[in-house]
């Protein structure tokens, strides 16, 4: 099977998408001639030319909102944010608009329409340029939420979301982006709101998406080495969210702990743990454990910066604690 | 229009004659219609049976009716703010699915899900009703964008306030409009304020025409109170949308006789301005060059008069009549 980066999984994705679909275009900062700003749409301008891959003025509101009537008028549009911190200009879009078309109208209308791009911290950034936003997707109704970890799932997410006849918001990381992964050279969909157990185990689940997967695998097989046998859930889709396989290793184990990048304060992450506290109570053996990054503003120093995200520590930490070891 | 000329004595010695009598009073009944409808709405606001904002158009009938009746709603759009009444029924929308939309009803156009601000028919082509200042202005753009991109004819019209001309989206959408020669005609509603902010207290400069040169648009202000010269506008620039593929600005002077919205004290205008303004009420112009040149009768208006108050009648009846939505509907159309 090809090993791939995930860069150019998500290239695939759109490749084969804008093929089999002339509905669909990309249209973002820098898409086209300069194929991407972290080069995930390479080639794309010179195989479908400049109707299809658009390059805009740095007008995040303007161009989001061209996605939202473009998508109510029948088009399918990929709308790429050089990051999610950028897309903050096109809130209002977002939420007033993108995401209450369809109910405010009474069903009148469908945004088949997909707004990608690197969301949460890389390194060295600063505060602007490192906030993890899916929180803010999450939280309203009317948005699917899609994080991949792999260039396996990003694939067959990015695929399955360009085909959802609803807005989705779907987010990538750029430290990700040379992650290498197999990936088929078969066409496959991964169906949105299917979390995927990433590794079996029976003492304790780690629930957690997108970057920090593979730091928690990594902490996994360290506590396998002091006979701590861990199961990861990825949960690849926030929104829907896979309740059931939540609950299902929750029960398994008895205990848990979330991993996720976002601020501690009504989070993704602390939402499933009141779901889990909620749904699981009786089977829970210790409190559920939330490993977020510091409720601070992402600082430059790099010391400061790994000591403000989830670390291979602070996840071996969160396990003992509730394993009361 | 109703000042110092001689009244003709034909319709071929007036203003009319190039216009068939028939459309002209189309015109006419669309204008009626909107007044009245408007007017009914503010009754049942005040009879508690509309609840939250209503924004009514009385005044501004002439820009509404003016532009719609240049378009082709079979392959043109229509996107506007909340003032959105008159959009809906100059797009052909009933009164009885706009009336029950305000009430709240399961028969309304949105199912009584939008609510005065979110008017909608997607088989008309009436892409809403925004209830964010200036924010369906990209929205409107992208309408436009996929008209080019599928090579098809269409025209999109975005309308929004002297309010909203100075949110950002507003500036990045006729940009990328120009940019990429997008189909759509922006058009200005200067009613003077927003809410209660006089354009001059708002605006670093008055003339809002010239705020699309900044994008490479000619931009031109046009008598939004004479429902014709706002149709002759409309005319030239779809025109030039349709076969030349570039965005225009219109900027229409007009006027609200009701504030904002229903809860405005109006404590920033002056009484004596209001009635100059209604000195050029569209409805009054238009009825008057039809009568001048013969064309009308006090009867056949009266006619009209009672056949648009059976109408809004109709439409509250119908509305009443309506049963609310079912509590299931709370939690459809979120997702298809």
């Amino acid at each position: 099977m090809p090993v791939i980066t995930m860069r150019e999984a998500l290239r695939q994705a759109m490749d084969e998408e804008m093929a089999r679909d002339e509905s669909v275009f990309l249209m973002g900062e820098e898409v086209a001639e300069y194929n991407g700003a972290y080069k995930v749409s390479q080639g794309l301008l010179e195989k479908y030319g400049a109707r299809r891959v658009i390059d805009t003025p740095i007008t995040e509101e303007g161009f989001t909102g061209i996605g939202v009537g473009a998508a109510m008028t029948g088009l399918r549009p990929i709308i790429e944010w050089m990051t999610h911190n950028f897309g903050l200009m096109a809130m209002d879009q977002v939420l007033s608009n993108m995401s209450k078309m369809r109910y405010m109208s009474g069903g009148q209308f469908k945004v088949p329409m997909v707004v990608r791009g690197p969301n949460g911290p890389a390194e060295f950034l600063g505060s602007q340029h490192s906030q993890a936003l899916q929180s803010y997707w999450a939280h309203c109704p009317g948005l699917k939420v899609v994080a991949p970890s792999t260039p396996y799932d990003a694939k067959g997410l990015l695929k399955t979301s360009i085909r959802d006849d609803n807005p989705v918001m779907f987010l990538e990381s750029e430290m990700a982006y040379g992650w290498k992964g197999e990936v088929p050279e078969n066409e496959y969909l991964i169906p949105l709101g299917e979390a995927d157990v990433k590794r079996v185990g029976k003492d304790v689940s780690i629930i957690s998406y997108s970057k920090p997967i593979k730091m928690i695998l990594e902490a996994a097989a360290l506590l396998e080495t002091e006979g701590i046998d861990v199961e990861v859930v990825d949960l690849r889709t926030i929104r829907p969210l896979d309740e059931e396989t939540i609950y299902q290793t929750v029960r398994k184990t008895n205990r848990c702990v979330i991993v996720d990048e976002c601020w501690p304060f009504a989070s993704v992450g602390s939402h499933i743990a009141y779901l889990i506290s909620r749904n699981c109570f009786d089977q829970l053996d210790a409190p559920v454990e939330y490993v977020s990054s510091e409720d601070v503003p992402m600082p430059y120093n790099h010391r400061l910066e790994l000591a403000a995200l989830p670390s291979i520590e602070k996840v071996i930490h969160a396990v003992k604690k509730v394993l009361y070891v | 229009m109703t000042k110092t000329m001689e009244a003709p004595k034909t319709k071929q010695e007036s203003r009319i004659k190039k216009y068939d009598t028939a459309w002209l009073k189309k015109l006419l009944h669309e204008m009626l219609l909107i007044r009245r409808f408007e007017e009914k709405c503010d009754l049942m606001y005040g009879l508690k049976k509309i609840g939250g904002f209503c924004h009514l158009y009385i005044g501004q009938e002439a820009v509404s009716t003016g532009c719609m009746a240049a378009l082709d709603l079979k392959k043109d759009y229509v996107l506007t703010s909340y003032r959105d009444h008159a959009h809906a029924l100059s797009c052909g929308m009933h009164p009885n699915v706009l009336m029950a939309e305000l009430f709240g009803k399961i028969t309304g156009c949105s199912k009584g899900k939008g609510g005065s601000m979110h008017l909608f028919d997607a088989k008309k082509n009436m892409l809403g009703g925004n209830g964010i200042v200036g924010s369906q202005i990209p929205v409107a753009t992208g309408v436009a964008f996929k008209i080019k991109y599928n090579n098809e004819d269409g025209v999109v019209l975005c309308f929004f306030g002297d309010g909203a001309i100075h949110q950002g989206a507003f500036h990045e959408s006729l940009n990328m409009a120009k940019l990429w020669n997008l189909p759509i005609i922006y058009i200005c509603e200067n009613n003077m304020y927003g809410m209660g902010t006089s354009v001059s207290r708002a605006s670093s400069v008055c003339n809002l025409s010239i705020k699309s040169a900044a994008y490479g648009i000619p931009g031109k202000q046009v008598n939004g109170m004479d429902v014709l010269e706002v149709y002759e506008e409309l005319k030239s620039s779809i025109k030039r949308a349709r076969e030349d593929k570039t965005p225009s600005f219109l900027e229409m002077k007009t006027y609200r006789y009701k504030g904002h919205s229903k809860s405005d004290p109006e404590k920033y205008r002056t009484t004596e301005e209001l009635n100059k303004f209604k000195q050029d009420d569209p409805i009054i112009a238009l009825k008057a060059l039809l009568v001048e040149a013969n064309e009308f009768s006090e009867e056949e208006y009266q006619q009209m008069e009672d056949e648009i108050k059976l109408l809004c009648e109709e439409s509250v009846k119908f509305a009443e009549e309506s049963p609310e939505p079912p509590l299931e509907e709370l939690y459809e159309d979120v997702f298809v």
